[in-house]
């Protein structure tokens, strides 16, 4: 464990003592829940762990390992669906080796993702590249996009 | 001197579509022309909320003395002709404005909780004051008893536009005469249904509208600690609701002493953490306690038992953002909008094949060839309407024959669907109902939380039959299961989402029992959508040879030398549809 939990604890006790708040807080700073700052928090707040790992687990915001450097979202909502999500995810999961079981690239440069719905429905469909909204998206035109940010990583 | 507003559409959609480059483009623009120094030309810019016609972004109102026009697909290097001839010049570049399917797209809309998103500055208190925002506060906090407040909402027959259409007044006034000395009102933005952003666009196109709902609904049932639940995914919707409660409280519409009226209220925001179920009242309760968001029984309702234990109203975002305009026009006024027992308007988002996709508002009781065939403007590319999806994973899908029905509370539940939140998703020829239903189901059966057996082990039967169908092994039996089943489910499952979740399936064997059967008797999907029930194979007199297949396939399954026919071999394909993707000359067919 290479971060120091007493900030997190301070600010834990200082608020309203929330689970939740305390995992958002640990994400924010390690970009996920590693499993032995669960463990610290655990002994620290004498909260047992799986309390922390039942709601980091119910929760899809949570991620409990690393995510890579680039973080491609598609959108699965309805709209999305409807025009072709399936097929530009098929086209990710190609192009970026990964699997809805294993989403992380082995180099750790990408994560795929799915998100249930961005609420920008008039673009479907739509994924989002470190964030940024990519509208009208086509197996193609995402697979272009990948190698952009391949080539970037090379460069 | 000229007064003109150019106002830069930065609703969900105008921001996707690259809104904040085009306002960029005109600030230093106008900064380059010297509008405001040179000529006599006052120019006030500003970002609004959504606009409506999503599908069109980025729109950009520009009003000179009065006279509003506005540009449609507007990109960054627009701007320069644009200020120069229409906003100096006074001439607008008619080739850029909208064309007629923008006015026809407003023309049936009545906008209540969307009238001044688009119109005011989301991130300036002062901006929605001058449009008579707060007004209704301070006429509730310095003439109104909270009787009064209840029974104007009581008559205004405002009904929670969450979902479950439950009267608003009937539940403030139940949560008012519960004598507690600690009450909570809970504003729940946690908007899950995929295929609906009426709330998001709500929040960041008019967030005090939402500010003033809240202080209103406090003081009527008689809470001082509020809350938003908001959902994480809507990072801009949070940061305008920040900016929004510090101005309130830097104008003194929050913390102590209000007005001068001794009523106090806090509001704070709690960010979701990411779970459908927490739409549902008690799971929302749980999540903001710090757990797990498994619903509870109710009874106990949260009116009488929700936060902490004390007494809870929660009401959804376009329900509050109802209230501040049913305070200040009237309850006559609002029930004058809608049907006997739905009344005034209601947001959807309309979505999917249709031509003009976007946010809009309509009376309830509108029909839904108005929505789909005049404000919607049709199917896009010419292709035959089949059906709407109504109501997200928890309502249901209305047949073409079913057009003329009325979009209200009771006449989509009769049609098994429900309005629910407002999501309206438009399918067209090219869509596979059986795939439809598998979609909605497996989205439920992921977010079913686990607590009760119905929802938890039945979601995942029922979806195990789907996927059963839709790869060709589909039993005769099979139909009957479903209905079975789905019927146990809705009568059993603790909460909303499991007594909902088989409406998908049983709407769409209800209404198109023929694909189900083609899907089991003919292992065959009529739409094309099921990939184990589809061939792909080349079309030897459109094969140019040209390798785009060969190349697009992950599967190593075609083969054929340059120039040459390209075969397709049937054992090795996994049927991912590259190869049809790749082909520019529609010589890979799909049976």
């Amino acid at each position: 464990m290479n971060i120091d939990i007493q900030p997190f604890i301070d600010r834990y006790r200082a608020a309203d003592g929330n689970i939740i708040t305390l995992l958002q807080d640990i994400q924010h700073e390690c970009g996920y829940i590693p499993e032995d700052v669960v463990f610290a928090l655990s002994d620290a707040l004498d909260i047992p762990a799986s309390s922390f790992f039942g709601v980091a687990t119910f929760y899809t915001q949570f991620h409990l390992h690393p995510r890579g450097k680039t973080i491609v979202t598609a959108c699965c909502g309805t709209a999305c669906h409807v025009k072709g999500a399936e097929r530009i995810i098929q086209a990710a999961e190609r192009e970026l080796g990964v699997t809805e079981e294993h989403p992380t690239s082995e180099d750790g440069q990408f994560t795929l993702e799915r998100v249930a719905c961005l609420g920008t429905c008039s673009l479907a469909p739509v994924v989002l590249l470190n964030g940024e909204v990519h509208a009208k998206m086509s197996p193609d035109k995402l697979r272009r996009e990948i190698l952009r940010f391949k080539e970037a990583i090379h460069d | 001197m000229t007064e003109t507003i150019i106002r830069v559409c930065m609703g969900p959609g105008g921001i996707a579509a690259g809104g904040a480059d085009v306002l960029a483009a005109f600030q230093s623009g106008l900064a380059d022309a010297q509008v405001s120094a040179t000529i006599e030309n006052r120019c006030t810019m500003h970002k609004v909320g959504c606009l409506g016609l999503c599908a069109k972004d980025v729109l950009v109102d520009i009003i000179r003395n009065g006279d509003k026009k506005t540009y449609e697909l507007v990109t960054p290097d627009m701007a320069g002709r644009i200020i120069t001839e229409h906003v100096i010049g006074g001439t607008p570049v008619a080739e850029w404005l909208v064309k007629d399917d923008y006015h026809a797209f407003h023309a049936k809309q009545v906008k209540v909780v969307l009238s001044d998103c688009g119109a005011v500055d989301p991130e300036s208190i002062d901006s929605y004051i001058a449009a008579g925002g707060y007004a209704a506060v301070r006429a509730v906090l310095t003439s109104m008893t909270r009787k009064d407040v209840i029974d104007l909402i009581k008559n205004s027959g405002l009904r929670g536009r969450g979902g479950a259409g439950f009267p608003t007044g009937v539940k403030w006034e139940n949560c008012s005469n519960v004598d507690a000395d600690t009450k909570y009102i809970i504003c729940n933005a946690d908007e899950g249904d995929p295929g609906a952003f009426m709330d998001r666009a709500a929040l960041e196109g008019n967030p005090h509208a939402v500010l003033e709902g809240m202080l209103i609904g406090a003081y009527a049932i008689g809470a001082r600690i509020g809350y938003v639940y908001v959902r994480a995914e809507y990072p801009l919707a949070v940061e305008r609701l920040n900016l929004a409660i510090r101005q309130a409280a830097e104008h003194g519409f929050l913390g102590e002493n209000i007005l001068g009226s001794g009523f106090g209220f806090t509001l704070r925001i709690k960010l979701g953490a990411g779970a459908f179920v927490c739409g549902e009242e008690t799971a929302l309760i749980a999540s903001i306690e710090g757990e797990r968001g498994m619903p509870r029984p109710k009874p106990p309702f949260p009116v009488y038992k929700g936060l902490w234990g004390k007494p809870t109203v929660i009401n959804n975002v376009e329900t509050l953002a109802n209230v501040p305009y049913i305070i200040r026009n009237g309850a006559d006024w609002f029930a004058s909008y809608g049907t006997e027992k739905s009344k005034g308007t209601k947001v959807f988002s309309l979505t999917g094949k249709v031509r003009n996709t976007g946010l809009i508002e309509v009376p309830m009781g509108i029909t839904l060839r108005e929505i789909i065939h005049e404000i919607g403007g049709g199917i896009e590319n010419g292709r035959r309407f089949k059906a709407v999806q109504t109501g997200g994973p928890s309502g249901g899908c209305i047949p073409a024959s079913m057009i003329d029905l009325n979009v209200d509370y009771e006449s989509l539940s009769k049609a098994g669907s429900i309005v629910g939140s407002g999501g309206m998703i438009v399918l067209d020829e090219d869509d596979c109902m059986v795939s439809v239903a598998k979609y909605f189901l497996q989205f439920t059966q992921a977010e079913s939380c686990g607590k009760c057996v119905p929802c938890r082990v039945g979601t995942k039967r029922l979806l195990e039959i789907m996927e059963r169908i839709t790869n060709g092994n589909g039993q005769e039996s099979d139909l009957d299961l479903l209905v079975k089943l789905g019927n146990d489910i809705r009568q059993t499952s603790l909460c909303g989402l499991g007594m909902t979740a088989p409406n998908p399936v049983l709407s769409t064997i209800k209404y198109f029992r023929d694909e189900y059967e083609a899907h089991i008797r003919d292992k065959k999907c009529p739409a094309k959508v099921c990939k184990n029930l589809l061939t792909f194979s080349v079309i030897a007199a459109a094969c140019k040879g040209c390798g785009a297949c060969l190349r697009a396939c992950p599967a190593g399954a075609v083969s054929g030398e340059k120039k040459k026919l390209h075969t397709i071999d049937q054992t090795r394909c996994v049927k991912c549809g590259a190869c049809f993707d790749a082909c520019k000359f529609k010589a890979i067919a799909k049976d």
